[in-house]
């Protein structure tokens, strides 16, 4: 096994370094003189000059990006232009409202869409299994700040339910901080448990027409039990895959809903960093958020020798 | 009990059994409900972007100082470019500028289809080519599918941003932006069916004649992709629509005078407490575009890829 994690562990690094090597060239591959564009419209042809210069713009490709992977290896990631502090402490400050969002949204997601997917699953055809897959188109096509605004309007305007916008560090007391987050990632879940319902519906089922399950009804099982700890805990591979791979959706759902609820997290940084024409903060956050990633999928794929004891590697 | 197990056999004889005569794809297609849902929609859509102006609208990008936030329904007056000025009832309400928000979002109409619409061309052309020389062409497949995983590894919005950043949003660049990242989705899907097709009898049979490699690839393995990828393209059309919208609205996609669902909002949401319908009737029309196009993939899905249909 340990065989295994190092294997998996060594398979990222070219996945990671083909990241590093796009995320270089998306911002040195473009029409016209990057130097001019970083510069800006009202920038002198020395302005110009000095930007290509520090940033090495006018060395060979290849020297640049050694040069860019050796300072990435120390784990400097630059210097923000529009900010003026280092790239890496811009993402530290920015982390935790980005985490927590992400963390809840993700819990309250699968706290929603597990029991939704195994009972349409149990009831498959039937009324709610119908609604349940009805509600899943809905949830991949309403825009996340539609549902955002809607949301804003209906919980915060018209019940004062929730405050409007912003947020609250969780050092200054955990009530006020889960009770700014929690529209935030209601919005933001939903398109999550759209797609993590329709596969734990489609994988219980199919743990539903095992042979086991025959047996575990014929032993007198109750029902719930056979749902759990037979139908849901052979499916449980295919969930926690759809998990990981639905960090994707999830960081995309980040950038837009930070924006609606002015959360000052990396989705915002994000923004105006592009806004600003920050590149290296643009650069660092697109670094960042696929490192993340690449980590929770092979995470992801570590954990099958926990979920299915028929893994082994 | 037995009243009903009567019933159920008698549903199972061959009297009453459901025989039709064979159907075609195309048939099978017409009959499916989400097709003709979705499908219908979009035909409405369609036509709404292509008579825009001859639906009561103004000039979309015409705005006047006299005429700014109205609510819906109210009646205000329009400067035209001849210098006169119109009574003009404002269906939807005005925005800040005073502009028309119905001939925006109708207008806006155009932007988004096409979008979705060249979009998913773009990526499926792009991705077919990829697709056919990764599964065929041996020993270029290893090094386009590493490409296509790093690719994948960063989120798709996060590459239209940067690239819009970089190029400036026109709706060339904007197209492109989102295509690239759908592109590996594609290549993927094309490579795995021409795996599988090869293997195919009649694929043998055309290497055991002499067929060259590029006449194999597009007469006898490229015709049995396209159900799959017809209905791969509908999603992209309908993420494409999506993620427009989102550059719009955060203020990094199409210039804010082009009519685009997402510019509308993103001018409305400044003012969202007190009008929140600029935000909400473009919204509206976004989800129910993006919703129409969605139903009508899970119809095709249903209908022309069935073995698709089973595995989600």
């Amino acid at each position: 096994m340990y065989q295994f994690i190092a294997r998996r562990l060594l398979s990222t690094i070219p996945v990671l370094v083909i990241v590093a090597v796009l995320v270089f060239l998306l911002l040195r591959l473009t029409p016209g003189d990057p130097a001019a564009i970083l510069a800006g419209d009202a920038a002198s042809t020395q302005q110009i000059e000095e930007i290509r210069e520090t940033l090495g713009l006018d060395r060979p490709l290849p020297v640049q990006f050694a040069i860019w992977v050796g300072q990435l290896l120390q784990g400097d990631l630059g210097e923000s232009y529009y900010y003026k502090v280092r790239v890496t402490e811009l993402i530290a400050q920015r982390l935790e409202p980005t985490m927590s969002l992400a963390a809840l949204t993700i819990v309250i997601a699968i706290l929603v869409a597990v029991p939704l997917g195994v009972v349409a699953a149990w009831r498959f055809g039937g009324w709610f299994d119908r609604f349940l897959m009805g509600f899943s188109v809905f949830g991949f096509s309403v825009p996340v700040f539609v549902l955002g605004y809607l949301l804003v309007w209906l919980a915060s305007l018209k019940l004062g339910w929730f405050p409007v916008q912003g947020y609250k560090p969780i050092a200054n007391g955990f009530g006020p901080f889960l009770h700014h987050l929690v529209l935030p990632a209601i919005t933001l879940s939903v398109i999550y448990i759209a797609l993590l319902a329709r596969v734990t519906r489609a994988s219980v089922l199919e743990a539903l027409g095992e042979d086991y399950i025959r047996t575990a009804r014929a032993k007198g099982l109750a029902e719930s039990r056979v749902l759990i700890s037979h139908a849901l805990a052979n499916a449980a591979v295919p969930i926690v895959t759809i998990i990981g791979i639905g960090i994707a959706l999830l960081i995309g759902g980040v950038v837009v809903t930070e924006s609606v609820y002015a959360i000052p997290g990396l989705g915002r940084l994000t923004v105006d960093a592009v806004l600003s024409r920050d590149f290296p903060t643009i650069q660092g956050v697109i670094l960042f958020f696929s490192f993340i990633y690449v980590v929770v999928n092979l995470l992801v794929d570590l954990s099958y020798v926990f979920l299915d004891p028929r893994i082994r590697y | 009990m037995a009243a009903t197990d009567i019933k159920r056999y008698a549903e199972l004889s061959v009297e009453s059994a459901d025989i039709r005569p064979h159907e075609s794809t195309w048939q099978r297609v017409r009959r499916s409900g989400s097709v003709r849902l979705g499908g219908g929609v979009i035909a409405l859509l369609i036509l709404i972007a292509i008579a825009a102006p001859w639906l009561g609208t103004v000039d979309p990008t015409m705005f006047d100082a006299g005429s700014r936030d109205l609510v819906p329904g109210k009646t205000g007056e329009m400067m035209t470019d001849e210098g006169d000025l119109v009574k003009h009832t404002f269906w939807f309400g005005s925005d800040s500028l005073g502009r028309d928000i119905y001939s925006r979002v109708i207008y806006g109409t155009r932007v988004s289809l096409f979008v979705g619409l060249v979009t998913a061309l773009v990526s499926l052309v792009i991705g077919i080519l990829f697709g056919l020389v990764a599964g065929y062409i041996r020993w270029l497949d290893g090094m386009i599918m590493r490409v296509m995983d790093g690719i994948m590894a960063i989120p798709a919005i996060l590459i239209a941003i940067a690239l819009v950043a970089m190029w400036r949003a026109s709706l060339t660049t904007v197209i492109i932006a989102i295509a690239i990242p759908e592109i590996p989705r594609v290549t993927r899907l094309v490579r795995s069916l021409v795996l599988t097709i090869r293997e195919e009898p009649y694929v043998e049979a055309a290497i055991s004649l002499g067929s060259s490699t590029p006449k194999i690839m597009f007469s006898h393995i490229l015709p049995n992709t396209i159900a799959p990828l017809v209905v791969q393209g509908t999603f992209i059309c309908a993420s494409a629509i999506l993620i427009e919208s989102i550059l719009s609205f955060l203020g990094v996609g199409l210039p804010p005078e082009i009519p685009t669902w997402g510019n509308i909002m993103a001018e409305g949401r400044i003012q969202f407490v007190s009008y929140p319908h600029n935000v909400f009737i473009p919204g509206v029309f976004l989800t129910i575009t993006v919703l129409a196009v969605n139903i009508l993939g899970d119809g095709l899905r249903d209908t022309l890829d069935p073995k698709m249909a089973k595995r989600l």
